[in-house]
């Protein structure tokens, strides 16, 4: 499947989704969704809280369960069928804003467990690529600690690198910084910029909006379920179309 | 102290004994009557106790039935077996010493120090069991030993017992048919081993079934999780005597006639499932307090719904219940002198056996319960200390 996939040109959509609907029992989270994203492409999304950013991104990788419309991720769709979630699970990357760390495992056992039991890789194989990786996030040194034994800002990059190991095509951020003390967040913007530089499909859910001027191709603004506003970096900042986009927008860059 | 402390901040003295003494207690008058009348109540508890144990006591059961106390009516030419299964345990014991270290190495060392005083006790016994005992300690040394080779692996070891386990059972009942290890019918094992022997089937047994029942009251599948809830709810609601009078008396009134279950082979039976359901319910406290993020990540990184359980889920959510495992496995070996109600001669049944053998033992009712309040208390203890080291090494607690 993954040569398949790279015979396509790099401008094809990677990820498209068309109308889509989830509810919470009576509380509509996402009214009607539609977004399309190209390969190597970053996209922000930012939005009020409870404006069902984090629930989209999570629908992409099946976290969160959509009740209408498609979602085709890759070429694969989702549905109920547990194989395509798998498939896709092994595409996409994500990172959350509590880290998730595994706290029995080791740094490097966090990063090589998925490639080992997912790809069958061998062990030294495995730990070859965490420890580029771990050396890509700049923390090759914790390798052998345990997540709790390291501040917010380095699990973070753990983190990174661990959604990394299975080589994913696209990686999901779910507001990755907002945990984090101040003096944390660069360290972690620092490697997903990078990341934004090399290639990667991005979707980064996040209020750090010097991120989304730097390294975005396209800022999605959300509000109540849908996507309310989209441009580039520069024309969303610079002339904002929607009355809501300004008033988020005042909110968030007055202070 | 030091000749040239200019800028050094000089140390606090050594804790010398007075100094403890005089800190711990005497620091305050009350402190001092304390400490007095503590004393006073402590001189005359053990004057009492030491002077009834050494002087009016009558060990004469205890000490002329070892045997039946240790393994019950076993046939004694067939002791040899029970023999090869304590050699069997001396030399993993060793292994696992050298693999593992840590409190293994403090049960190696008990185990060495107890068959060596067994050797050396100086009451009349068969030179054949002396040196019997005496090769334990050996056979512990050899272990360690042999854990410098290639088979001292973590993995390796662990087969090691896995597959003593089985041997242990199969020795100990023998194969049809092959002549130089007969069957030995289940009625004859009793004492210490089939006390050990419950409460050993009871743990290895119930520990998975335990944690597939947890896994199953969490499922998503109603039929699965219904049964599970099930089982569950109606062994919990039972008392064990009662479980075990059903497993004896009444399961074999549902059996075709021509199929006997062995009654030992009923009671552990019996005994697993009731462990293994409170062990659900453990172990399912333990799935409940994994964070949802510990899944979704599990799922994100692409691991399937096995890998997820298996690998993060259930490590984390055993580690969580460690204490309360052990309590439960505490609990089930003491459980085992239930068995005498089903009239299995374990630990307790024997004592009462040994009581009744003898007409100038009948009344000395103290000196074996005594005794078998101690065996248990060693082991438990064991199993206990074993316990808080474990949660010490897995770091329960911190995080």
């Amino acid at each position: 499947m993954a040569e398949a996939n790279t015979t396509h040109s790099p401008n094809d959509d990677i990820i498209i989704c068309r109308d889509v609907h989830k509810w919470f029992d009576d509380f509509h989270v996402l009214q009607g969704v539609s977004l399309t994203i190209k390969r190597q492409e970053v996209v922000v999304i930012c939005g009020p809280s409870g404006s069902g950013k984090s629930t989209f991104i999570r629908t992409i990788n099946r976290l969160e369960e959509h009740q209408r419309g498609d979602i085709i991720v890759d070429g694969i769709e989702l549905s109920h069928d547990i194989r395509n979630i798998e498939a896709v699970r092994r595409e996409v990357g994500m990172v959350f804003q509590q880290f998730n760390l595994f706290p029995h495992l080791t740094v490097l056992q966090n990063v090589t467990l998925a490639p080992i039991w997912a790809r069958k890789w061998p062990n030294e194989k495995a730990e070859e690529t965490a420890m580029q990786l771990l050396e890509r996030v700049g923390i090759p040194e914790q390798a052998h600690k345990y997540p709790g034994q390291l501040s917010g800002g380095q699990q973070q990059r753990v983190a990174i690198a661990r959604a990394l190991a299975m080589q994913p095509k696209i990686m999901l951020f779910d507001e990755p910084t907002s945990a984090l003390d101040p003096e944390m967040i660069k360290e972690v913007l620092d490697v997903m910029r990078e990341l934004a530089y090399s290639g990667m499909t991005m979707i980064v859910v996040t209020h750090e909006m010097g991120f989304a001027k730097e390294a975005a191709n396209r800022i999605v603004f959300f509000d109540e379920g849908n996507i309310v506003e989209q441009n580039t970096p520069t024309e969303f900042f610079a002339n904002p179309e929607e009355e809501r986009t300004k008033l988020f927008l005042s909110q968030i860059l007055t202070h | 102290m030091s000749t040239n402390s200019t800028t050094v901040i000089r140390p606090p003295s050594p804790p010398g004994p007075v100094r403890w003494l005089k800190k711990n207690l005497f620091s305050t008058w009350y402190d001092t009557v304390l400490t007095i009348l503590a004393i006073v109540f402590l001189y005359f508890v053990l004057k009492g106790v030491l002077s009834w144990v050494l002087f009016t006591a009558n060990w004469a059961p205890v000490i002329n039935s070892p045997k039946l106390f240790a393994v019950g009516q076993y046939p004694p030419e067939q002791l040899w077996r029970v023999g090869t299964i304590l050699f069997m345990v001396s030399f993993l014991f060793g292994l696992s010493w050298r693999v593992w270290g840590g409190t293994v190495r403090t049960f190696a060392l008990a185990l060495v120090v107890a068959f060596s005083i067994m050797a050396l006790l100086p009451i009349s016994m068969d030179l054949k069991l002396r040196i019997g005992f005496l090769a334990n300690p050996i056979l512990t040394f050899i272990g360690y030993q042999a854990g410098r080779t290639p088979i001292g692996k973590s993995r390796w070891v662990a087969m090691g017992w896995l597959l003593s386990f089985v041997l242990t059972i199969l020795l100990l009942s023998g194969i049809e048919g092959i002549n130089w290890l007969p069957k030995v019918e289940t009625g004859l094992w009793g004492g210490l081993l089939l006390t050990f022997l419950l409460a050993l089937v009871g743990i290895v047994a119930s520990f998975p079934i335990g944690v597939l029942l947890a896994l199953g009251r969490q499922s998503k599948l109603p039929v699965l999780k219904g049964f599970c809830v099930l089982f569950i709810e109606i062994v919990r609601g039972v008392p064990l005597v009662t479980i075990l009078f059903m497993a004896s008396i009444i399961l074999p009134l549902f059996l075709p006639e021509g199929i006997r279950i062995d009654r030992v082979l009923r009671a552990m039976v019996g005994m697993t499932l009731f462990a293994a359901a409170y062990m659900a319910e453990n172990i399912r406290g333990g799935l409940q307090a994994i964070p949802v993020g510990q899944i979704e990540a599990a799922k994100a990184v692409g691991l399937n719904n096995f890998q997820a359980m298996g690998l993060i889920v259930l490590p984390q959510a055993l580690r969580l219940v460690i204490p309360t495992i052990v309590g439960q496995f505490i609990a089930l070996f003491m459980d085992t002198t239930l068995a005498a109600i089903v009239g299995l001669l374990e630990l307790l049944a024997i004592g009462r056996a040994v009581l009744e053998s003898n007409v100038e033992w009948k009344l000395l009712n103290m000196e074996v319960y005594l005794f078998i309040a101690v065996i248990f208390w060693v082991f438990n203890y064991a199993m206990s200390y074993a316990s808080r080291r474990l949660e010490v090494a897995l770091g329960v607690g911190e995080r």
